[in-house]
């Protein structure tokens, strides 16, 4: 009954407090997205992306982490999913060299 | 194994295994949605290529898009919130509070396909459409309609990410209907099928109609087969959906409507 006993109430332990704040983390991630991307802060499309793809995955480890409460999981559970995952995203930025390269063909560079 | 078992309290006996510590519905979820993330993520990085490897990709959402997009995103956000309050409230046994905030919920996200769906209707009508979509009548090529036909792949993979995730977030509001009311949440969805289905069939939420067939006649299998009030568990693992919805588009918005602001 142990282990029940946590996935009742050991993983949504948090107050309702924690929610809100991981909430209004979300939208200040939102807001300084669009700041970025309004105002051109970094003008190569390849770094507005890196930029923009890491402030999407802090916003997914809160979302996952908190809202989807797999920290309030098992070790096992955690590397099981989010191993898998990983690894299967990362095999796809394979592609990301070869768009690059495409922009320079033919020009010598 | 007795004693290596965990014991569901919804559930009085009955017995599943331990493996990676959660209850088996809990598990099927998260891997449907891991199989889930692989499918967005093709499309995602597909359309991200295209970003990178076109020089002269449109930036055609100028600062309603954006605003709109932004409203959109805020929907989806506070849509997460009710849906853990209604997870919260389902634990501690306190149904009607779990089915207002569910319900909450439902209306965040189906503001959001309305918001989505005119968003659609407006980009089309300015002459950023699909050769397989009906032409929408009185629609006039407007500049930003030009610079996003000028690469074709840009309105291709644009419609079929936000499609596919306006789809999905369809399906969601579906679902936590379901959760919420039970069998009640049948006739509901009939109506909304038809009056779907009487907007005019150039419209995108003319389109909603099929989905929501579809669903009816899932839904309504599966309360045949099984009839149940649903419970915390349910609940929680309707609320992870969810929760990935909003995901998925925590990475849409900023690369897809982000990338491709005009600066006016």
């Amino acid at each position: 009954m142990e282990m029940t006993e946590r996935h009742q109430h050991g993983e949504h332990a948090e107050g309702k407090a924690t929610y809100f704040y991981v909430w209004g983390a979300l939208i200040v991630l939102t807001v300084v997205e669009i700041y970025l991307a309004y105002n051109r802060v970094f003008p190569n499309p390849l770094h507005m992306l890196e930029v923009l793809l890491a402030l999407s995955v802090v916003k997914s480890v809160l979302i996952i982490g908190w809202f989807m409460h797999l920290k309030g999981e098992t070790i096992v559970m955690k590397w099981v999913l989010m191993g898998s995952l990983v690894m299967c995203l990362l095999l796809m930025f394979v592609f990301f060299v070869d768009a690059e390269r495409i922009l320079k063909l033919g020009t010598g560079r | 194994m007795a004693d290596a078992v965990v014991h569901h309290p919804s559930e009085a006996g009955a017995f599943e295994p331990p493996f990676l510590g959660a209850y088996s519905k809990k598990i099927g979820m998260w891997l449907f949605l891991l199989s889930d993330s692989l499918t967005f993520g093709a499309l995602l990085f597909a359309y991200s290529y295209g970003r990178i490897a076109t020089t002269n990709w449109p930036t055609p959402f100028g600062q309603h898009s954006i605003i709109n997009a932004s409203v959109m995103t805020a929907c989806l956000l506070s849509s997460s919130v009710t849906m853990v309050l209604a997870v919260l409230a389902a634990g501690r046994h306190d149904r009607p509070w779990a089915r207002n905030w569910l319900i909450a919920t439902m209306i965040f996200g189906t503001a959001f396909i309305v918001l989505h769906a005119w968003e659609w209707n407006g980009l089309r009508a300015e002459g950023m459409t699909l050769s397989i979509f009906p032409a929408i009548p009185h629609a006039e090529a407007t500049e930003m309609g030009k610079q996003a036909s000028a690469v074709p792949q840009f309105a291709g993979t644009f419609f079929a990410l936000t499609g596919m995730h306006m789809l999905h977030v369809t399906i969601g509001v579906i679902y936590l209907g379901v959760l919420a009311f039970g069998r009640k949440w049948l006739p509901v969805m009939a109506l909304a099928a038809i009056g779907t289905f009487f907007i005019p069939a150039w419209s995108t939420f003319h389109w909603l109609t099929y989905p929501i067939i579809g669903a009816i006649v899932v839904i309504g299998i599966i309360l045949w087969l099984k009839p149940k009030q649903y419970d915390a568990p349910d609940i929680e693992v309707g609320g992870l959906y969810w929760h990935f919805v909003d995901l998925v588009w925590m990475f849409i918005f900023p690369l897809v409507y982000l990338m491709s602001t005009r600066i006016t």
